[in-house]
C-alpha cells in the first residue's frame, strides 16, 4: 500500500535516495532482490528495514498460464491484539505496474493467510511483505517462470 | 549425442505406438496434465471459477423468459431431468434432420417451445445454461448417441480431424494423437479430450465452449476457423465426443 | 449485480478459526490491453474488498490490475459471536456490490 499519493517522478527520486542510504540495512536473502523490487519495497515500508522470514509466499515456480496464478501468502503470527500482522502486500517486477494486492489484517482473522489469483505478464520476481504490529517488516521473494498458451484466439 | 539419439528413438517409438487414435486404456484427461494447484482449482467447487457460470445457469433455468415459460416449467428439477443429457451430445434432431450440440439443443427449446429468441453463441447466458445442464452429468461417462444417422456426419468429422490444414499444415491428429505430453511453445500438448466443456480456460479468464477452443487451435495452425455452429464444427464435435467416449465428464473443468 | 459465490460456514464453535472463500464475476480489465481496434481498453477493475463481521472490518484488500478476472479471495475469521458477515466489493465505473452470510456461533 503506498503511503500517500506522490507523483511517480518525485517518488522515484525519493526511492533512489532511500535505496542508496538504506541498502546496507537490508539483510540480503539467499534470493537476491532485484533493484526494481528493492525500490518498491522501500517505498512501501517508508525506508524501514525489511527482513526475510516469517512470510511464506506460496506460488508455483513454473506456471502454466500467467493469466490466473493461484497464490497464498501466510505469515507466522499468533494474531493476538498484542502480536499480529497488520498488513500484507505483494509486488511484482515486470508487470505494467508493481502493485498486486495490499491487504489490511486484524487479530479477528485468527490466522494471517490470504489466497487469491494473480496475473503475471512474464517470467519475473515477486515479493510478499508483511507489516507486524510491532512495526517490523518481513518479506519473502520468489522467482516465477511463466509459460504462455500455444493456441490462442 | 547419445541422449539425443535415445530421445529420438523414444519419440519415434511413441509416434508408432500412437499411430492411429489413442487407445482407450491410454487416454488421459487434460486434468491429469495440469499442475496440482490448477487441479485443486477445478476439484474444489468453492474455488472453481466455472461455478459462477453454473450458478448463473441455475438462475436462467428457473427464469421465465418474456411471456413464455422457464426451462423448469417443462423439465422440472434439472438435477433429475438433465442427469445424463449432456453426456450423449451431440445428438441427432429428427425434426431438423441434422446433428446438433447441446447449445443448439438449448436454442431449439427456446425457439420451438419457449417462443423466445435464441441465445448468441458464446454469450454469457448460453455458457451459463450449458454449464448448468452439463454440470448435472458431472462424473458420468461420455456416452455418444447410437443414432445411426450420426454415423456419416461423425465420419466426416473424423476426416476433418485427420486432415492437415492451415499455413502450418498440421492436423489435429498429429499433435493430439501422436505427440501428447510433448511441449509446444512452453505448453504441454494434451490429448485433446472433450470431457470438460464448457470449460474455464485460464487463457480466456472466462468460460468457453468446445467450439471456441477448437477455433483457438485452428488459429494456432493459421487456418481459417469455420463459423460457429457450421456443419464442420458440429461434425468435428461429434467425432471428438466419440473419441472421448467413456471418459468422465468434468464440467465445469478448468484448463490452462 | 455480478454473480458471486461465498463460502462461509453457517455454524461454528466459539473461538474457531473459519475459512471464508469468495468469488465474484468481474472482467478486471487492466487498462493495459488493446482492443480489436488497437486502442487501449479503459481500466475496469474491482479496487477494494472488505469483510465486516457484525459491522466491524475484519479483513480488507486493495486490488490492482494484477488480480485475475473473477477475483478469488480466501481468508479466515475467528468465530467469536453469532451475527452477520458482510462482504463488499467496490470498483471502477461505480461498481459496488454487497453480499452477506449469517453465522451462528455456539
Amino acid at each position: 500500500m503506498s503511503r500517500g499519493a506522490r507523483p511517480d517522478r518525485t517518488r522515484r527520486r525519493l526511492l533512489a535516495g532511500a535505496v542508496a542510504v538504506g541498502c546496507g540495512v537490508v539483510w540480503r536473502p539467499a534470493l537476491a532482490l532485484s533493484e526494481v523490487l528493492s525500490g518498491t519495497l522501500r517505498g512501501y515500508t517508508g525506508g524501514a528495514p525489511t527482513r526475510e522470514g516469517k512470510v511464506n509466499f506460496d506460488i508455483a515456480p513454473l506456471v502454466e498460464n500467467g493469466n490466473t496464478v493461484p497464490i497464498t501468502v501466510t505469515v507466522d503470527s499468533p494474531m493476538t491484539a498484542a502480536d499480529h500482522v497488520q498488513a500484507i502486500a505483494v509486488f511484482n517486477e515486470k508487470n505494467p505496474q508493481r502493485e498486486v494486492i495490499a491487504c489490511k489484517l486484524t487479530p479477528r482473522m485468527g490466522r494471517a493467510s490470504v489466497s487469491t489469483r494473480i496475473r503475471l505478464a512474464t517470467t519475473q520476481q515477486l515479493v510478499a511483505v508483511a507489516r507486524l504490529s510491532d512495526g517490523s517488516h518481513w518479506t519473502q521473494t520468489v522467482d516465477v517462470v511463466v509459460t504462455l498458451a500455444a493456441c490462442i484466439e | 549425442m547419445k541422449a539425443r539419439g535415445a530421445a529420438v528413438a523414444w519419440l519415434l517409438a511413441c509416434a508408432a505406438a500412437l499411430a492411429q487414435t489413442t487407445p482407450a486404456n491410454t487416454r488421459r484427461s487434460g486434468f491429469e496434465t495440469m499442475s496440482p494447484r490448477i487441479q485443486a482449482m477445478q476439484r474444489d467447487d468453492q474455488q472453481n471459477p466455472g461455478m459462477l457460470w453454473v450458478a448463473d445457469g441455475e438462475v436462467l433455468w428457473n427464469k421465465i423468459f418474456g411471456i413464455s415459460f422457464s426451462c423448469a416449467s417443462c423439465h422440472g428439477d434439472a438435477r433429475k431431468s438433465m442427469r445424463g443429457v449432456a453426456a450423449h451430445y451431440p445428438d441427432w434432431d429428427p425434426i431438423e434432420k441434422k446433428p446438433l450440440d447441446l447449445t443448439q439443443r438449448i436454442n431449439l427449446c427456446r425457439t420451438r417451445h419457449q417462443q423466445v429468441l435464441p441465445l448468441p453463441p458464446e454469450s454469457e447466458e448460453m455458457l451459463g445454461l450449458e454449464a448448468y445442464v452439463a454440470y448435472q452429468s458431472r462424473g458420468m461417462p461420455l456416452t455418444p448417441s447410437p443414432a445411426r444417422e450420426l454415423d456419416a456426419p461423425r465420419e466426416r468429422g473424423r476426416r476433418l480431424y485427420e486432415q492437415r490444414i492451415g499455413q502450418l499444415n498440421l492436423s489435429c491428429s498429429l499433435c493430439h494423437d501422436k505427440l501428447p505430453g510433448h511441449v509446444l511453445a512452453g505448453a504441454t500438448i494434451p490429448q485433446g479430450h472433450v470431457n470438460g466443456y464448457p470449460t474455464y480456460r485460464l487463457e480466456w479468464q472466462g468460460m468457453g465452449s468446445l467450439q471456441r477452443r477448437i477455433r483457438n487451435c485452428l488459429s494456432g495452425v493459421r487456418a481459417e476457423p469455420p463459423p460457429f455452429n457450421s456443419d464442420e464444427m458440429i461434425e468435428l464435435e461429434l467425432y471428438l465426443a466419440q473419441r472421448s467416449a467413456g471418459m468422465a465428464l468434468e464440467t465445469p473443468s478448468v484448463r490452462p | 449485480m455480478a454473480r458471486s459465490l461465498i463460502h462461509a460456514p453457517a455454524t461454528a464453535r466459539k473461538g474457531e478459526v473459519v475459512e471464508i472463500r469468495t468469488l465474484i464475476a468481474h472482467p478486471m480489465e487492466t487498462g493495459y490491453r488493446a482492443g480489436a481496434d488497437g486502442r487501449t481498453l479503459p481500466r475496469d477493475i474491482i479496487r477494494r474488498f472488505a469483510c465486516r463481521y457484525n459491522g466491524e472490518v475484519v479483513f480488507s484488500a486493495d486490488l490492482y490490475p494484477a488480480i485475475s478476472a473473477n477475483p478469488y479471495l480466501a481468508f479466515s475469521v475467528v468465530a467469536d459471536a453469532s451475527g452477520t458477515l458482510t462482504f463488499t466489493w467496490e470498483g471502477d465505473n461505480g461498481f459496488a456490490q454487497t453480499e452477506s452470510a449469517t453465522i451462528t456461533v455456539s
